[in-house]
């Protein structure tokens, strides 16, 4: 892994979005992250290739999982990872996102990995820093590395993804790992299905190319993959939604519904679960459930986007 | 979606009905035929009347001179039943509907407490079971407590039996929400259907807006009160493609609106009320209470516009909007007094008057008030197909007859055809076979 040379296939300077990966990027990141899980089942599970590099995890919107699991790959790879969270930031004192990044362009990091609830703004940020930029999630726009976490573990059970039917299941709406997943299996030649309550459906998705279902039972039939997505709570009050009863009974995921999917079908979820909601309790924790091994390959992913990146762009003179 | 009639077939002998002039707009049927009904379904239905097929042991009904149509069902029925029980139970308004020959109707949600939960849809059934002749479907209210701010449980109401949405006699005025009613709607299928009146609009209005509302010195009520919620309703319809039902309209601009759609291939559909067909604005008089109703009654243009509508297809269904109101609301200064008429046991008669002027077939008619509400709201009915439940009634269509109170069989007497003279009247009424009602006299 160390010999691969990282110039020749992935010369992106940030990871902003599924968007603009190839399938050829694509497929060089899952196979450098596939390395990286043995990395991480190792006794000593340091690799320490990013010695002296600094790592900023900027997280405007609150997160646990996404922010540890970012820490802890950067850790493994043994940069330097500071995090900075909302609470203790300038943004409450007024500050701009522009002047935030400036502030912290001057601290001379060579990564930041920003998460923000709007569409966009990580992309803002990047193009005023002189360090490379990992979203990891804005708004409802995308989040890369929850896409390429996916299809990790995708890969390392069902081998490729000609000939797999994946369907997202949920609150397609506000989902920003609706849309990286899409766009990722979509490129990698997987069929994608939806299957939401019309009210949780973006405008025009069935123009991303995929197939759309209000079904559970029918969207499900002949899947190889089912991909639960989180439901907030909030959308009740806004008549997405008439209550949770309702949606767990028609979208909520059990095993009679998911008995319509292939046998050994896989079953995710990016998490935080609400069981008895979107997932039953049974199905999040029965055989075919795949979730905690996304946990996993979360870091394995984060550390191939770090080492990657960072190794394309040499701010002080590695590799 | 369950079946949610209540009347479970019932064991008899065959019972043959014949002499009769069959009107089933549903087969196109129109002209003598005979009926042969066994174990509470349409069991044949041979034109002509030649019954030869019919068993030898079959009761016989002779509808020599009369004739026979399915049984009408009525989209939009008031019940004061939960929380008024003194106006109407399900059960007298069940009473009330044989006399008139409808065999089904669905009940509107607009009851203390409204329906907008599974166990009160639950409540109607199990009542209308237990107690009711005829057919009851219920419906539920589009938005929890009618507040017009959050979803009710529409695939969990669908699936307990509700037919159909509606906020009685609530326009939804949030856009928003009632674009996500609409989009989540659609997925079930469930049609919602709605009356719209703009409250800001109507303001304290009380009957419609002109030179007689002036005369009298009530504030008046604008067309454009029901005409600008409802293009808004159908344009959101169009957005989502849900199967919207324009309830309760009155005004020719109203049915214009709806043609429009209608021609653009939109599932919107439109139902008028027998009180709309009959009556206009005039018939108020010197401040008669039993004619305020909502939306109100408009000028004699826009009855001839809803008769000219119902013939051309623009508006689909004819309904009572039965609303039964006890003596006591209606006793009251004009602005005062409740809102609505009954209007079950009239419905049937008064469409006829529409026959006998020749604005409207007898088969229209018939399709207007059984062959339409049955499949705009997926209710299994207004036809008598053979395997159909037998649910049908027997009229002389030219008897003449005067509305007086004491005959009523309402729990309400508020009806605006009291003294009204009538020619055609139901003999008799049929439900899964069973006769449920038989003409005095």
């Amino acid at each position: 892994m160390d010999a691969v040379e990282p110039n020749s296939i992935f010369s992106q300077r940030h990871l902003l979005g599924i968007a603009d990966l190839s399938p050829q990027e694509i497929t060089y990141l899952l196979d450098m992250a596939d390395n990286a899980v043995s990395v991480s089942r190792q006794l000593n599970k340091k690799k320490a290739v990013l010695q002296g590099r600094t790592q900023i995890n900027l997280f405007f919107e609150a997160s646990t999982r996404t922010q540890s699991s970012f820490e802890l790959a950067g850790k493994r790879l043994g940069a330097d990872v500071m995090n900075m969270s909302v609470a203790s930031s300038s943004v409450k004192k007024g500050e701009t996102l522009v002047d935030t990044a400036m502030t912290l362009n001057a601290m001379k990091p060579d990564l930041l990995v920003v998460r923000h609830g709007s569409a966009g703004a990580v992309e803002l940020l990047a193009q005023k820093v002189g360090c490379s930029v990992i979203n990891a999630g804005d708004g409802a726009h995308e989040h890369p590395t929850q896409a390429l976490l996916d299809a990790l573990t995708i890969r390392r059970h069902k081998g490729k993804f000609p000939g797999l039917t994946v369907a997202i299941c949920g609150d397609i709406l506000h989902s920003r790992v609706a849309r990286s997943n899409i766009l990722l299996l979509n490129a990698m030649g997987a069929r994608v299905r939806v299957i939401a309550p019309s009210t949780l459906l973006p405008a025009g998705i069935e123009q991303l190319g995929v197939e759309v279902f209000n079904s559970m039972e029918k969207g499900l039939t002949d899947t190889d993959v089912v991909m639960m997505l989180r439901l907030q709570r909030e959308r009740m009050a806004g008549a997405l939604v008439p209550s949770v009863h309702e949606y767990f009974r028609f979208f909520g995921l059990d095993s009679q519904k998911l008995s319509f999917a292939r046998p050994g079908a896989l079953v995710m979820h990016p998490g935080p679960m609400n069981r008895g909601v979107e997932i039953s309790t049974g199905v999040a924790d029965g055989a075919q459930s795949v979730i905690e091994e996304q946990v996993e390959m979360g870091v394995a992913v984060r550390m191939a986007v770090i080492e990657t990146l960072l190794r394309t762009n040499s701010g002080g003179g590695d590799a | 979606m369950p079946d949610t009639s209540n009347k479970g077939e019932t064991n008899t002998r065959p019972l043959l009905i014949k002499g009769g002039h069959v009107v089933d707009p549903s087969q196109d049927i129109d002209g003598p035929a005979s009926v042969l009904i066994q174990d509470g379904l349409i069991a044949d239905i041979s034109v002509g009347g030649n019954e030869t097929g019919a068993p030898e042991d079959a009761d016989l009904i002779d509808a020599s001179g009369n004739h026979v149509f399915p049984g009408l069902i009525d989209a939009r029925v008031y019940v004061g039943e939960p929380g008024a029980e003194h106006r109407e139970t399900i059960a007298s308004a069940s009473q009330a509907a044989a006399a008139g020959g409808v065999t089904g109707f669905v009940m509107m949600p607009e009851t203390d407490p409204v329906i907008d939960n599974v166990a009160l849809v639950d409540f109607v059934r199990r009542a209308a079971a237990d107690t009711a002749e005829v057919r009851v479907y219920p419906s539920a209210t589009v938005t929890k407590g009618l507040h017009g701010t959050e979803l009710t449980e529409f695939g969990l109401l669908q699936e307990s039996g509700a037919v159909m949405l509606s906020e009685g006699k609530h326009t939804v005025s949030n856009n928003l929400i009632l674009r996500r009613a609409m989009t989540y709607a659609r997925d079930f299928d469930l049609t919602i259907a709605l009356e719209t009146n703009d409250p800001d609009l109507s303001s304290n209005g009380v009957m419609n807006e002109g030179l007689n509302a002036t005369h009298l010195g009530l504030p008046g009520i604008p067309r454009e009160a029901e005409t600008i919620p409802l293009e808004r309703d159908l344009r959101m319809a169009a957005l989502t493609g849900a199967k919207y039902h324009a309830a309760n309209v009155s005004t020719s601009d109203s049915a214009s609106a709806i043609s429009v759609y209608k021609k653009n291939g939109h599932a919107v559909t439109a139902g008028v009320s027998i009180n709309h067909l009959s009556l206009n604005e005039n018939d108020v008089g010197r401040y008669r209470t039993f004619f305020k109703l909502s939306p109100p009654l408009r000028a004699e243009d826009d009855r001839q516009a809803m008769i000219a509508a119902l013939s051309d297809g623009t508006i689909d269904i004819i309904v009572s909007s039965h609303d039964p109101h006890d003596v006591d609301t209606k006793r009251h200064p004009f602005a005062e007094a409740a809102v609505g008429a009954i209007g079950l046991e009239t419905m049937f008669a008064a469409a006829l008057r529409l026959y006998h002027s020749g604005d409207i077939s007898l088969s229209r008619i018939i399709e207007c008030a059984a062959k339409r509400p049955a499949e705009i709201f997926g209710i299994k009915g207004g036809t008598l197909r053979k395997g159909a439940k037998a649910d049908l009634f027997i009229a002389d269509i030219e008897l003449p007859w005067v509305v007086q109170e004491n005959e009523i069989v309402s729990r309400s007497k508020n009806t605006p055809f009291e003294g009204s003279r009538f020619s055609g009247k139901v003999l008799k009424t049929l439900v899964a076979g069973r006769t449920i009602y038989t003409q005095k006299g």
